[in-house]
């Protein structure tokens, strides 16, 4: 089976035999450094086109459709446009934090790529605490939120901010807990090993209806933890302009946008890790046939499907669902996600131990 | 025991609640998903390409006019209903008397003058009318070098009131 692994062990040779390994070591890590940063123009351009294509599709429109093969060019018409802006900081606003706080935004998505595998063994960072990294570095993103609130000197940024913490705070703890379900069924919290434990079929069919449960929990507590509607509450163009990015302009505003999107595509990534196998083809018990058909296809077209599908699902959720109140949105989760995924775990851990799933 | 019951209704409250939000949900998404994949239904005009064969929704109000028959004739009797009945003094009737050619002197429309600048296209000077003299017609590309382009009078020049209305 082909796959992303073979070119990196290939550009890996070359270079040992050409350089001693601590260049070897420094090269590389500028290669990583570049993927990264292409993965993350890429990412947004594409997702950026899609989220308009899928809205529009949603609500009877046509969507971009003049700027290159059925507008599939607009994204990038875009940030040429955005690129070319003035990014202004405002008078009244703490001009070090105000510039700090999109390059926070972006560092702490960059992070977030270090352990998802993309691939069969094509991975920057095989570390045995991955889940954890990811759920720790995923907290720090509402700092920048917070940071570009507050320093804005603005009302709306303020309670844009407010509320995105708030609001991140609290659907961090039933994200963990379904998130939890997947490592007690795996006991690990290692990216690879848990892909490997769905090499006989993926967590949500293995894993009866806790799993599903702790699925839907997952992907509503993301939803609120991406800042999407509808837990949009830290945006909310009808109440608070843009809430926390109402100041930001040109390629500083750009830096949010990317990175709102990118952690999407993160957690959708995690999502797809979890709960569908990463990039592990779909086996089917002892069918030998049919699950040499599904090995011949590379792993990485299996990650992204997946990856996309979910991403998919949250833009389907954004553009049917109306906005909560703030309210609502605690009530939802201290009063049903997080009692619901606490009795779930309970749930998993007693089928962990009896070993009911497959 | 009591205490238990109503512990145990509150249970199948909660219970019910969230299947019900679930499913409620799930409409909505199916509603949505029949959308995402009829693309046929599409309500988008893609205006300056198809403005040959642009059609409008029934209700579409683009500006007030005053329909004439073929020997200029309309059917404003100048009672100045729709005048009265603008909220922002869109329409203004100057009315003048006339000599019948039986000898009787009648009142009728010199210049009925519209404001297209002021109009928010609410319907009521239409809805207001005894005669039916105006209606909205469906015209939209209003934009013109000069303001006073925009004041306009109705009723054509040299038309009189039709047989009949009164």
């Amino acid at each position: 089976m082909w796959s992303f692994h073979q070119i990196a062990d290939f550009i890996n040779d070359w270079l040992n035999q050409r350089f001693n390994p601590t260049w070897v070591t420094v090269i590389e890590m500028i290669i990583t450094g570049i993927l990264v940063i292409s993965l993350f123009a890429v990412l947004g351009l594409v997702l950026v086109i899609m989220e308009r294509k899928v809205s529009a599709w949603i609500q009877i429109r046509l969507g971009p459709n003049r700027v290159g093969p059925k507008g599939m060019f607009q994204s990038l018409a875009d940030t040429l446009k955005l690129l070319v802006k003035e990014g202004m900081t405002p008078t009244g606003s703490d001009k070090f934090l105000f510039n700090l706080a999109p390059y926070i935004a972006m560092i702490v998505a960059m992070l977030l790529m270090a352990p998802l595998a993309f691939a069969r063994n094509f991975q920057m960072w095989d570390m045995n605490i991955g889940v954890l990294y990811i759920t720790a570095i995923s907290s720090v993103s509402v700092i920048s939120v917070l940071i570009a609130g507050w320093s804005s000197n603005n009302k709306y940024s303020l309670m844009g901010a407010m509320r995105a913490g708030a609001q991140i705070v609290s659907y961090e703890l039933s994200a963990g807990l379904s998130i939890l379900a997947v490592v007690v069924l795996t006991g690990s919290l290692n990216i690879n090993e848990i892909i490997q434990s769905q090499a006989n079929g993926w967590w949500i069919f293995k894993g009866h209806i806790p799993a599903i449960i702790a699925f839907v929990t997952f992907i509503i507590a993301v939803t609120a933890e991406t800042n999407r509607a509808p837990f949009d509450l830290a945006e909310a163009e009808s109440e608070l302009t843009a809430g926390f990015h109402t100041e930001y302009s040109g390629m500083k505003f750009a830096l949010f946008f990317l990175a709102e999107y990118v952690n999407v595509f993160i957690v959708c990534a995690l999502g797809a890790i979890l709960f569908f196998g990463g990039w592990m083809p779909f086996h089917i018990g002892n069918w030998q046939g049919f699950n040499h058909v599904m090995d011949f296809i590379p792993s990485s077209i299996w990650f992204f499907g997946k990856t996309f599908f979910l991403i998919f699902l949250i833009m389907w959720f954004r553009w049917t669902f109306p906005r909560l109140r703030i309210d609502q949105l605690l009530n939802l989760e201290w009063k049903y996600l997080l009692p619901i995924s606490m009795f779930n775990i309970l749930l998993v851990t007693a089928m962990a131990i009896g070993g009911w799933h497959f | 025991m009591a205490f238990l019951k109503s512990y145990l209704m509150f249970i199948v409250k909660y219970i019910k609640e969230v299947f019900g939000a679930v499913k409620s949900l799930a409409i909505g998404l199916r509603r949505t998903m029949y959308y995402f994949t009829h693309h046929k239904e599409i309500i988008t005009q893609q205006y300056p390409d198809n403005r040959a064969t642009l059609n409008f929704p029934e209700r579409f109000k683009g500006e007030v006019v005053m329909p004439h028959n073929e020997n200029n004739e309309h059917r404003c009797t100048g009672c100045t209903a729709c005048e009265l009945a603008c909220p922002n003094g869109t329409i203004k009737v100057i009315t003048q008397f006339i000599t019948t050619p039986e000898g009787k002197k009648k009142k009728a429309i010199d210049k009925l003058v519209y404001h297209l600048e002021l109009c928010t296209m609410c319907n009521l000077c239409v809805v207001a009318c005894p005669s039916d003299a105006i209606k909205m017609a469906q015209t939209f590309e209003h934009s013109v070098y000069d303001r006073g382009e925009l004041t306009k009078i109705l009723n054509n020049p040299g038309s009189k009131i039709m047989e009949g209305v009164e």
